[in-house]
């Protein structure tokens, strides 16, 4: 812990306790959705209105700034997911717990925006809804490992329990991610290799590329949005005994 | 340290899993695959390469074609009869799914357009176009 600074270890330290969490996130999210809402709206405008037609797909490429953020968010949720988990089952923190299972169902709606914007780009493109190569595969089985978690919290009454299998689930999983990120450059796919997420340059035209990056990170915003409402709720559900909780409804009455 | 080893364990596991089922997640053969017989026999599988240049032919005046699929070291000839996808076209990678025939020729039932990783507006193809190409993998 000695190379971390010392706010930062103090933010962390107030941030698991349920009522300052509680307190700052609503705080905090007039400030996130202004940022998404001006994030989306640059990323939408310059996707699909500055940016250029592409030389051999035309128009129809501009599925992409859907499809691309949809996909990376898939697979960075499902990491915040499994370190949040870990973190809840290492340290027994609570609000670790709830991030963790908060992520899974926007992680889940994500994969399948990026499973079906990917089915109706390729219908056009290479002329089929869905083929079995193994990145269309592996991140089908992403769809599953989140709706796994989803099902396994939901079927165990203790919710600390729940949150213990649900980690173990989730890092279990965690193999999957390099394996959906490398499956274009292991086998022979008819999905097309890595545009942006490699060593070398990007193979997008600069015009095409930053209103792409837009959008990635007008969807971080939306996540950590989503994320934060539910854990919010889960907290209050998980903690509707507790003094604060108490102290607050009275407070607002 | 439990979870550690199941995360270690889960792992190998899916290595193993992955490296015996390493052919089959082999989306398709290349050509070269197809010329020194490693593609099955008599049985359907699917062919990828690219589309030479110039050699999309339509003999008999119908829907049927027959073009030559590369993956610069060895050619296939390949025919097929049926409406071809929005981005087939000469220099694209395409993945046929058929069989080979007693002529070492490939009768695909479906084709697939492949696309690649680029994503360019077309005055930049146009200006790559004209300079000399750094990689002449055509023949």
């Amino acid at each position: 812990m000695f190379l971390i600074p010392d706010p930062v270890v103090r933010f962390f330290h107030r941030m698991a306790s349920p009522p300052h969490f509680y307190a700052f996130t609503q705080r905090l999210m007039p400030w996130l959705v202004v940022i998404f809402l001006l994030l989306t709206a640059a990323g939408l405008y310059g996707g699909l209105y500055l940016a250029p037609a592409d030389y051999q797909q035309g128009d129809s490429y501009r599925i992409i700034y859907i499809h691309v953020p949809s996909a990376w968010m898939s697979l960075f949720i499902y990491v915040v997911m499994a370190v949040a988990g870990a973190i809840g089952l290492v340290w027994r923190i609570k609000l670790a717990e709830i991030v963790a299972i908060s992520s899974a169902p926007v992680g889940a709606s994500f994969t399948f925006i990026a499973l079906v914007t990917g089915s109706l780009w390729g219908k056009p493109m290479w002329g089929t809804w869905w083929v079995w190569d193994a990145r269309l595969t592996s991140e089908l089985i992403l769809l599953f490992l989140y709706l796994g978690v989803i099902g396994l919290y939901g079927a165990i009454d203790d919710k600390r329990t729940a949150s213990r299998a649900v980690a173990i689930l989730a890092l279990v999983g965690v193999v999957n991610i390099p394996i959906i990120h490398y499956s274009v450059e292991w086998w022979n796919t008819l999905h097309q290799g890595p545009t942006v997420t490699k060593m070398d340059k990007p193979s997008i035209h600069v015009t095409m590329l930053i209103p792409l990056l837009l959008m990635a990170l007008s969807f971080k915003f939306y996540y950590l949005i989503a994320m934060l409402q539910r854990a919010r709720t889960e907290l209050l559900l998980r903690e509707r005994n507790a003094q604060w909780v108490k102290a607050m409804i009275l407070e607002s009455k | 340290m439990l979870i550690g080893l199941m995360v270690i364990g889960a792992g190998l596991a899916t290595g193993f899993a992955l490296k015996s089922f390493n052919e089959n997640l082999m989306y398709f053969f290349s050509t070269t695959d197809v010329v020194e017989g490693k593609a099955p026999k008599d049985t359907l599988f699917r062919l990828g390469g690219m589309v030479i240049k110039g050699s999309v032919e339509r003999p008999n005046d119908g829907l049927m074609v027959r073009f030559k699929l590369t993956d610069f070291s060895k050619d296939v000839t390949v025919e097929y009869t049926g409406i071809l996808p929005d981005l087939f076209r000469e220099g694209q990678g395409i993945v046929a799914h058929g069989k080979l025939n007693g002529q070492g020729v490939f009768i695909a039932e479906e084709v697939l357009a492949k696309h690649d990783e680029n994503y360019m507006p077309p005055e930049v193809k146009d200006s790559l176009k004209n300079q000399p190409a750094p990689l002449a993998g055509q023949k």
